[in-house]
């Protein structure tokens, strides 16, 4: 086997075996730990870079063997499995900053960051999966080594909510097993393929590959939390905050996201699947979560479980996007797997800044805290506006990008979606910005902690302000070529002429 | 060379037992691990030769059947002793740690270890009725003495129940066997099986069969003939839960699938088939839920015991009147599920083992906060979890692979709503311990730490278990092999 053949392999191996140093190495081996951390998220960044390029230029990185009989383990990067893995791979080295600073002192590190880095694995996995099976292997994987941080607090509410989420996904993980079994029966072992494989099926299967993609999507909307199997989702809200902001930003949910595109593209085929007439029912089903997600939120009082609803809206942006037949739309909904997770990895890196720092866990206790933490506030603000898709913010592109492909499409309908959405983001987003900078301090905080110099500690303050800075970056050069639009746009083009 | 290996198989277990009752605990400890490195290597030996080579008949002393004992030394058979090999060595390390050497009784372990170990290889390389039954009786009287080593007047009475259970499905086995033996006048399964392709069904062998199979059925605890399985097994000393648990049930299974598929198709009927696997599927959903209710650990590893053995029963009505790739796939998916039920639940029990004498309680709720003092066996438990949940990748998810498959092919939908469910009931209790041990609790300085290799162990096999989903393929193909030598049936 060449080299080629060996870098997914080996990318999928830098956090699995970070993980495995790290549940070897002592509880306080803190610095240690934190080098291996750091070491494994570069080293996993430095390889997706260079398979990027390849990918870029052509270049076929896979390797494949059989595990039982008739179907086989296959990893593979193609263009799509690139935009996964680099959201991964980035935000991977963020949220490790984030994390060494927000668990300082706190007890079970070990366990936490050994189960953080097998969570980073699975989403690699899944990034490069080259057949459903093997996508459902890592799926699984990403099941199992999420609950041990949901958990993490060790509370009875933890514990709950732990229960919750685990009843939801592995539910929804037999669920999506049995049509991938049937799948299988059906058509064999199907690797994923540009164009997908189902153009030219018989008519006499049609029934069965309709109700096989009713299973699937049910199966992955559990994790892509799309109405009405979103209610985990605010529930693991216990878990701690860098754990939240890497299950919303690229683990669980975009793992469902990007399943359905997976379906959707390389199974089917994006004709197929618009012959098969089940796009449709799956946009209105989007559409119906974007706003429902949007309307719940509107009505919460704790801030992390308003960005959960708000996660649960905009999930659903994707997988509208995905359903708009035309090369514009998709492409506005694989950008938005890139957009959506930097500016909500933002807002909850603020989230934990403001816990940890104020003890703020409450909208109406966040008056006049812009005052106190102005950098924190910045990058919140930043990435509200870019949720509510302000001109030149990243959340701006998509739902432009969103809105063009609906009226390439003849569906205008979405274009009412979408303002209506975007109304109602401005509607729970804007009076917290407007707490933040412009009211009064109630007096005291409900529970400080000061940090020399800077508003707060450093590994906690600088991960967000990098995030917003991103959410910037890539919607003002989104015309350049390497920026999520550009790469979203290549990954349509081989799609749609394969 | 195959001569030797045979002789140091056959031979080993029963000197070793012999000479390990001259001593005492301590001393046969030493003598067993040695005795153990030995068994490991000519079962090593064996699988590598039969895996080059493929599978040949044997016949003990020189002497061929009818007249002297033949065994069927096949690509599956070896696999099991390979198997068999890897868990009792393993217990048998845990054991010689694990269990206090100043109880006087507790030196009758290692003979009654080695006798059972015969047993076992006797059982799966045994090729007629009769001899099948020796080895049964071997196991069973053995295993029945390891749960009373227990010491406590439970365990007795958890014995003596057994004890009974085992006898009565003896005594139906050995009425089958007569009858068989007075329709066909051989004991050699394959000799039936042939001379059934040349004359007509006679009356009555059809109930000889289900006599045999409903007496193996009570030994490997199908329900509703389990009540005897929770209470040996959860009281047994942990290295022996794990030795009946992962070994001694498959034994009798093992007989039961055996006879099936080479008598099944002619003697049984749709009906007894489809029963038989609803007696299974009622196993994985009673076993499941009882095991989500109960109050002492090991009673909770004991009722999934119950649980995972009815979906070997699965085998009976996906290789009844089906195509030959859909019987196939059945064949491999049981057998994988015995591979990695046997490795999963040893793990299982070993790690019990490790938390019950961390905690010094055997109570679910007593786990509170032991994930902080115990992470390592408590990984352990969660990694053979994952196989008992089937979950990827792990052997029990290949084999459910294999079962969903076999099943969604011969149009039988129903056994995948049971394999579903049973998965998600699994996952209910496996993570009812986990829901236990993640509570922090205010008081934790309680804790004894136990010897490191005795949280080693339980780790190997859970990775074995863990793994085996991964090399599927290549195990399925060494028990695929056909037989190169003919042999006399």
């Amino acid at each position: 086997m060449t080299l080629n053949a060996w870098l997914p392999v080996f990318a999928l191996m830098t956090s699995l075996v970070a993980a495995l140093v790290i549940f070897a190495l002592p509880e306080k081996g803190y610095r240690l730990r934190t080098a291996v951390n750091l070491g494994a998220a570069l080293v996993k960044l430095g390889l997706v870079v260079v398979m990027v390029w390849g990918v870029f230029r052509g270049v076929d990185y896979g390797v494949s063997f059989t595990m039982v009989p008739g179907v086989a383990f296959a990893l593979k990067a193609d263009a799509l499995s690139m935009m996964f893995a680099t959201l991964s791979a980035v935000l991977w080295l963020l949220t490790t900053v984030y994390a060494v600073g927000y668990l300082e002192d706190s007890p079970n590190r070990s366990r936490f960051f050994g189960f953080f880095s097998l969570c980073v694995a699975s989403t690699m996995g899944i990034a490069l999966a080259g057949n459903l099976f093997t996508f459902f292997l890592f799926y699984e994987m990403l099941t199992l080594s999420t609950y041990p941080l949901v958990v993490h607090r060790g509370t009875e509410k933890a514990l709950k909510a732990g229960r919750t989420y685990l009843i939801y996904t592995l539910t929804g993980g037999a669920v999506l097993l049995l049509a991938i079994a049937w799948l299988h029966g059906v058509e064999g072992d199907l690797p994923f393929r540009e164009g997908g494989h189902f153009i030219d099926a018989d008519a006499d299967i049609h029934l069965s590959l309709i109700l096989i993609f009713i299973l699937l999507v049910a199966g992955l909307g559990v994790k892509a939390a799309v109405f009405p199997l979103h209610g985990w989702l605010p529930q693991a809200m216990v878990a701690p905050a860098p754990v939240s902001a890497l299950l919303h930003a690229v683990a669980v949910v975009k793992a469902g996201a990007f399943g359905i595109v997976r379906v959707v593209y390389n199974i089917y085929g994006i004709e197929a699947s618009s012959l098969l007439g089940v796009l449709e029912p799956l946009a209105w089903l989007a559409a119906f979560t974007m706003l429902y997600g949007s309307v719940r939120a509107l009505s919460q009082v704790a801030l992390k479980r308003l960005l959960a609803f708000s996660t649960v809206s905009q999930v659903s942006y994707i997988i509208l996007g995905v359903c708009l037949f035309g090369p514009v739309g998709a492409a506005g909904g694989l950008v938005h797997l890139l957009h959506q997770g930097i500016m909500k990895i933002t807002l909850f890196f603020c989230a934990g800044n403001y816990a940890e720092t104020l003890g703020i866990h409450r909208i109406d206790d966040m008056d006049g805290a812009g005052r106190r933490m102005p950098g924190t506030s910045l990058a919140f603000t930043i990435g509200a506006f870019g949720m509510i898709g302000v001109p030149p913010l990243a959340g701006f592109i998509t739902k432009w990008t969103l809105g063009s492909g609906a009226l390439a499409a003849n569906m205008d309908w979405v274009i009412a979606v979408l303002v209506l959405s975007s109304l109602l983001n401005a509607a729970y987003f804007l009076p917290i910005v407007h707490r933040l900078w412009f009211r009064e301090p109630n007096g005291s905080w409900p529970r400080e902690r000061r940090w020399g110099r800077l508003e707060t500690n450093a590994w906690l303050f600088w991960p967000p302000l990098l995030t917003a800075v991103m959410t910037v970056v890539v919607g003002v050069l989104a015309s350049l070529p390497f920026s999520p639009l550009s790469w979203a746009e290549l990954i349509v083009l081989r799609e749609y002429s394969p | 060379m195959t001569l030797w290996l045979m002789a140091g198989l056959l031979f080993t277990p029963l000197a070793w037992a012999v000479l390990t009752l001259l001593t005492d605990f301590a001393r046969g400890r030493l003598v067993t691990w040695g005795g153990i490195l030995v068994q490991v290597l000519v079962s090593l030996g064996l699988w590598l030769t039969v895996a080059r080579d493929g599978g040949f008949y044997y016949g003990l002393g020189g002497w061929d059947a009818p007249l002297g004992i033949e065994l069927r030394v096949d690509g599956l058979a070896v696999t099991f002793v390979l198997l068999t090999a890897v868990v009792a060595s393993a217990c048998g390390w845990h054991a010689g740690i694990y269990i206090d050497p100043d109880k006087p009784w507790h030196r009758y372990f290692w003979p009654l270890f080695w006798f059972l170990w015969s047993g076992l290889n006797a059982v799966w390389l045994g090729d007629d009725l009769f001899n099948l039954y020796v080895g049964l009786e071997l196991i069973s009287l053995s295993a029945v003495g390891l749960v009373a080593l227990g010491g406590k007047a439970s365990a007795l009475r958890a014995s003596l129940r057994y004890l009974l259970a085992a006898l009565l499905g003896s005594l139906a086995y050995l009425l089958g066997v007569a009858l068989m033996y007075g329709q066909f006048g051989t004991l050699s399964i394959a000799g039936i099986a042939s001379w059934l392709t040349e004359h007509p069904v006679p009356a009555g062998s059809g109930l000889a069969l289900a006599l045999m199979i409903a007496g193996l059925a009570l030994k490997t605890a199908l329900f509703p003939l389990h009540q005897w399985l929770p209470p040996a097994h959860g009281i047994a000393k942990s290295p022996v839960s794990a030795l009946l648990s992962a070994l001694v049930v498959k034994a009798s299974f093992y007989i039961a699938a055996r006879l099936w598929l080479e008598l099944g198709e002619p003697l049984g009927n749709l009906v007894s088939a489809q029963l038989v696997g609803l007696l299974g599927s009622a196993a994985v959903v009673w076993g499941s839920w009882l095991a989500c209710r109960q109050l002492q650990l090991k009673q909770v590893v004991a009722y999934s015991s119950v649980a995972q053995i009815g979906y070997l029963f699965l085998l009976f009505p996906l290789t009844y009147s089906v195509s030959e790739s859909v019987s196939l796939q059945a064949q491999q998916g049981i057998t994988l599920q015995v591979i990695s039920h046997a490795l999963a639940k040893a793990a299982m029990f070993l790690a019990a083992g490790n938390l019950i004498l961390s905690v010094g309680s055997s109570r679910v709720d007593a786990l509170a906060g032991v994930s902080r003092f115990l992470p390592f066996s408590l990984f352990s438990f969660g990694l053979a979890g994952v196989s008992l949940m089937s979950l990827p990748p792990s052997g029990g998810f290949a084999a459910k692979w294999l079962l969903l498959q076999a099943s969604l092919e011969s149009g039988q939908w129903w056994w995948v709503l049971v394999l579903l469910v049973g998965g998600l009931l699994s996952a209910a209790y496996v993570f009812r311990i986990f829901r236990a041990s993640f509570l922090e609790s205010p008081e934790s300085d309680q804790f004894y730490h136990p010897a490191r290799s005795l949280e080693v162990i339980p780790m190997i096999l859970a990775l074995l278990a863990l793994g085996l989903g991964l090399v599927s393929e290549q195990v399925l193909s060494v028990m695929a092999l056909p037989f190169e030598v003919e042999g006399s049936p």
